[in-house]
């Protein structure tokens, strides 16, 4: 990766509550390259969602940034507020939310939503951005781009307001886009053109993607890297050849054996033993101590090691094992 | 979309017709209008002639059309108090009432509306919360007590504007206004305010319950995450969608006015039709009661219709849907 | 006009059968203790209650007996001892010289019997044509409904104010007076059925598709049995908060008006009538004969509008 678009280190939100202060995100570090696509996968409630928020200053209170920081560009941003977050936001990090059906606002015109977001952001006439939403809804694939702008979200299928949704995400040309289970609410059929059509969009203008979803066949299909999250924090992280073929994290491991993948090959699907503990309920050490079938004392001691520069997995005993535990 | 408003106006002739039947029903069984128009003096043969005369010996069906045809043509017959034509006693005291009730109209729509934005977006601040706090003594403060309150304050304490009539008016045409001179204006305050003030409320109340749970919409946090100005988000997006139910009970509000406009004039002695129906009531002026009802209804129903139609205007999907009759 | 939804600042659903026992096993308890909005108005309106329906022992005079009357006690200050007879009156005297205090017990006790018959009478009124459209349905339910959306198109008090003023043209002059408080009564309770009978409607729409109403229709209970046995009990939580929240505006509807003459006679005065009465000593700077009981009626309005705002948000866990 020649320079990193977006660089977080050692991110943490927390959520103030009566009961104690919650870490939905804790410590979380990666990079992501121009043109690569990070997949972030998880469980709902890993915290997946909600590093994505953070970048992009969306956090809704009592959520806040507490530690840690994050580099758009070179430049730092978690410490940007009002006015100046605003700018950044559309211009230099875009965001697909997961349901085209609520994010589009029903009573506006697709070309209204696009040029006003197109005028936020660029210095450009009034007619210009007319021109360039035209050519926005062109380039996601839109056929009649010219007549349809004049249409209302309803008017569109669901993978057409999709279409939509990225084409307004990219039209102020961001250098990140963050994904946030963009494929979630779609038919099938339609998921895959979706993805193809957002992972050949950033890779001809060299954007940046940090695609968050839960599906592996979505990582699988489109990412460079995953990182795969659990309870707040970074459980494996590496090339997504790698990590999906080789996982290394125990609970990766056990998060492969229970989607249907037919690279994989295995005939029967497991299920991790019990559920993602809840946030206010986080045992000792590793978190994932209590699911993890090769889980030793020091598991429930210690919290699981700091991935080594950025590459491989948080935990004290990776697979694969010589011997497996019984 | 023709379908449905032939099916609006279909509606609204059928609740006109229905309380033109109270209407008329008043004139046949409550008291008898024979007695009423002759003095003591009266022979059979007046009676008979009269009978005869009003249409009284026809049968009721007859009878009710030809009412419902007077009506239409603005015949209500003759004031039992006054000896005049209703018609007439109304059509002199109309201006008085309308122009009370569109100035307290746009009082309360326009300051209800800001205010209900401002609490809604500044959730927090200790103004919205003193104002939402108000406000509650506000819907439970009878009108006329608002009423008495401020001539108290006002007219008879600091003595600056006048506690009772229309003060001085204007002859154009054949509506006398109060609007073009200054007493006339001083004396519109008051009783503006204390109509406007329990409708205001209300819009408020609604416009902030509505705004809040459109601020959570996606759209809105998409409409964030593109970037846009906080308040091209909060007028441009959410207010817009805010509107869209907030019109329905707005509609009718401003039919309350109308009839809420009773108890202002009663409070300030105003000349308007809604003293005229007070006074009609405490006199069993069965002809005016009737106008009044007849005339009040058709305001309703047109109000409701103008309501329908402001929905379609404002909210595509209503359009599409009715015209491809999903 | 059918589509037309309450506002949202009073959604009241069809809940599930035994809201209200479970709430009142545990939940309703616990909230109350931990609402002193709830603790102060329920106090406020127990204690009007009470003051009203001992009137008659609490108040220091009776002031519609003509002997206990002074007229030269007239417009005597609150608090302060009348020039020429030496009383002392609490909240000062009217211009015939009745305690206001006295006055103002006895017209709440006026303003809440009207407010409490007509909510009665709303209720049972809504209740059964509810009961009725809901399961009958067809015609029946058709007319009900018509009805009630036309009403629904006129504010209440107007409506009010046409039945009284219909019912008092009905009336025979001389028993006009004595008739006054039956007949607002009627009004207001006219004039307020509708939302009684949609939310029953509603609800029993819902149960009457249940499997347990059409077993019970199966062993041969009769309908009117299996209404009021099975469907009744679960709308009572709704019914109560409606109840709550018409009792208010009832009593702003009676104060209305009375207040504008045309609801309570003078010979009983209800508070609304008092404040009619007083607004004519606004000028003269005898402000307490309009004051007091002007308070009186926003404190009382105010107490059950927000034990109707605090029942809602406690028996509707959705809110919580």
């Amino acid at each position: 990766m020649s320079e990193a678009i977006l660089s977080i280190r050692d991110l943490t939100v927390e959520i103030p509550t009566r009961h104690g202060i919650l870490r939905p995100v804790d410590g979380i570090s990666y990079d992501i390259g121009r043109g690569e696509v990070l997949g972030i996968v998880g469980e709902s409630g890993a915290g997946k969602s909600m590093a994505g928020n953070a970048v992009i200053g969306l956090l809704s209170p009592p959520a806040r940034i507490a530690k840690g920081e994050i580099h758009v560009g070179g430049t730092r941003i978690d410490h940007l507020k009002g006015d100046a977050m605003r700018r950044l936001r559309g211009k230099e990090i875009g965001m697909v939310f997961q349901d085209p059906l609520t994010s589009l606002n029903p009573l506006l015109r697709i070309g209204d939503q696009l040029t006003e977001t197109i005028l936020a952001h660029l210095d450009v006439s009034r007619s210009e951005a007319e021109k360039r939403a035209v050519a926005a809804l062109d380039e996601v694939g839109i056929p009649g781009a010219r007549e349809r702008i004049n249409s209302y979200p309803h008017e569109f299928s669901g993978g057409m307001r999709q279409r939509v949704v990225i084409a307004l995400a990219l039209c102020a040309e961001p250098s990140l886009i963050i994904a946030d289970e963009p494929t979630t609410a779609l038919d099938v059929s339609v998921q895959a053109q979706i993805i193809a059509l957002l992972k050949s969009l950033c890779r001809n203008r060299g954007t940046a993607v940090m695609l968050i979803t839960h599906d592996m066949g979505v990582i699988a299909e489109a990412a460079d890297r995953v990182a795969v999250m659990y309870a707040g924090k970074l459980a494996e992280l590496g090339p997504v050849r790698d990590v999906l073929t080789t996982p290394r994290h125990p609970y990766t491991d056990g998060l492969m054996g229970s989607t249907p993948l037919a690279s994989r090959g295995k005939a029967r699907l497991h299920q991790i033993p019990g559920a993602m503990p809840r946030l206010d309920a986080l045992p000792s050490g590793c978190a994932f101590h209590p699911r993890c079938p090769y889980a030793q004392d020091k598991c429930s001691a210690d919290p699981g090691p700091d991935l080594a520069d950025g590459n491989g997995a948080a935990c004290w005993f990776p697979l694969p094992h010589d011997a497996k535990v019984a | 979309m023709l379908a449905f408003i032939i099916q609006r106006i279909a509606q609204s002739a059928l609740v006109l017709l229905v309380v033109g039947l109270v209407a008329f029903s008043m004139f046949s069984f409550v008291g008898d209008p024979i007695d009423n128009m002759l003095g003591q003096e009266r022979t059979q043969a007046d009676i008979d002639r009269l009978r005869g005369q009003l249409g009284l010996d026809q049968p009721f069906p007859v009878q009710y059309v030809k009412f419902l045809g007077n009506a239409v043509q603005g015949n209500f017959g003759i004031s039992y108090r006054q000896g005049r034509p209703v018609a007439d006693i109304l059509l002199e005291r109309a201006p008085a009432t309308l122009e009370l009730a569109a100035v307290s109209g746009f009082l309360a729509i326009f300051m209800g509306i800001g205010l209900g934005v401002f609490t809604a977006i500044r959730r927090e601040g200790f103004a919205a919360n003193a104002i939402m706090s108000l406000s509650l003594i506000g819907v439970s403060l009878p009108t006329f007590l608002i009423g008495i309150l401020l001539i108290y304050l006002f007219s008879v304490e600091l003595g600056w504007l006048p506690s009772f009539g229309r003060g001085e008016t204007v002859r154009v045409g054949g509506w006398t206004t109060g609007f073009l001179t200054e007493s006339g204006l001083k004396a519109l305050i008051l009783p503006s305010i204390t109509l406007g003030l329990y409708q205001m409320t209300l819009i408020m109340r609604l416009v902030r319950s509505e705004m809040l749970e459109v601020l959570r919409q996606d759209y809105i946090r998409f409409a964030r995450a593109r970037g846009l100005r906080e308040r091209a988000v909060n007028f441009r997006h959410a207010l817009k969608n805010t509107l869209v139910p907030v019109i329905t009970v707005t509609g009718l509000q401003l039919g309350s006015i109308i009839a809420f406009a009773i108890i202002t004039e009663t409070v300030f002695q105003w000349p308007g039709v809604g003293l005229l129906f007070i006074n009609a009531i405490q006199f069993v002026d069965i002809p005016v009661m009737a106008a009044y009802l007849m005339l009040i209804s058709v305001m309703f129903v047109g109000i409701n219709l103008i309501v329908d139609l402001l929905y379609f205007s404002i909210d595509p999907r209503l359009r599409a849907d009715r015209t491809k009759a999903h | 006009m059918t589509d037309r939804q309450l506002p949202p600042d009073m959604p009241i659903a069809v809940k599930d059968p035994s809201r209200l026992s479970i709430a009142l096993q545990s939940d309703f308890f616990y909230t109350f203790k931990r609402s002193p909005v709830a603790i102060i108005s329920f106090a406020v309106v127990v204690i009007m209650v009470l003051a009203a329906i001992f009137a008659p022992l609490v108040a220091p005079y009776n002031p519609f007996d003509p002997a206990s009357l002074n007229l030269m006690n007239g417009f005597s200050r609150p608090m302060t001892p009348n020039a020429f007879t030496g009383d002392t009156f609490w909240l000062g005297t009217d211009d015939q010289g009745r305690d206001v205090f006295s006055t103002i017990l006895y017209g709440m006790r006026i303003s809440l019997f009207v407010g409490a018959a007509a909510v009665l009478f709303a209720m049972i009124l809504g209740i059964t044509l509810g009961l009725l459209a809901g399961y009958v349905g067809g015609w029946t339910e058709t007319i009900i409904m018509r009805i009630a959306d036309v009403q629904l198109t006129f504010p209440a008090i107007l409506v009010a104010m046409l039945i009284f003023g219909i019912a008092k043209g009905v009336t025979p002059v001389e028993h006009r007076d004595q008739m006054a408080i039956w007949v607002l009564i009627i009004a207001i309770g006219l004039s307020d059925w509708v939302q009684f009978a949609r939310v029953v409607r509603g609800a029993t729409l819902v149960e009457k598709n249940k499997e347990y109403v059409q077993a019970a229709r199966l062993i041969g209970r009769r309908s009117p049995a299996i209404m009021v046995r099975h469907i009744l009990p679960n709308v009572l939580s709704p019914v109560l908060v409606i109840a709550t929240i018409s009792l208010a505006l009832a009593i702003i509807a009676e104060a209305t008006l009375s207040f504008l003459g045309v609801g309570a006679p003078p010979t009983q005065p209800s508070l609304g009538t008092l404040i009619r009465i007083g607004q004519g000593f606004l000028f003269s700077g005898e402000w307490w004969i309009l004051l007091f009981p002007a308070a009186t009626l926003l404190a009382l309005a105010l107490s059950v509008n927000l034990l109707g705002d605090w029942l809602r948000d406690a028996l509707n866990p959705r809110l919580r």
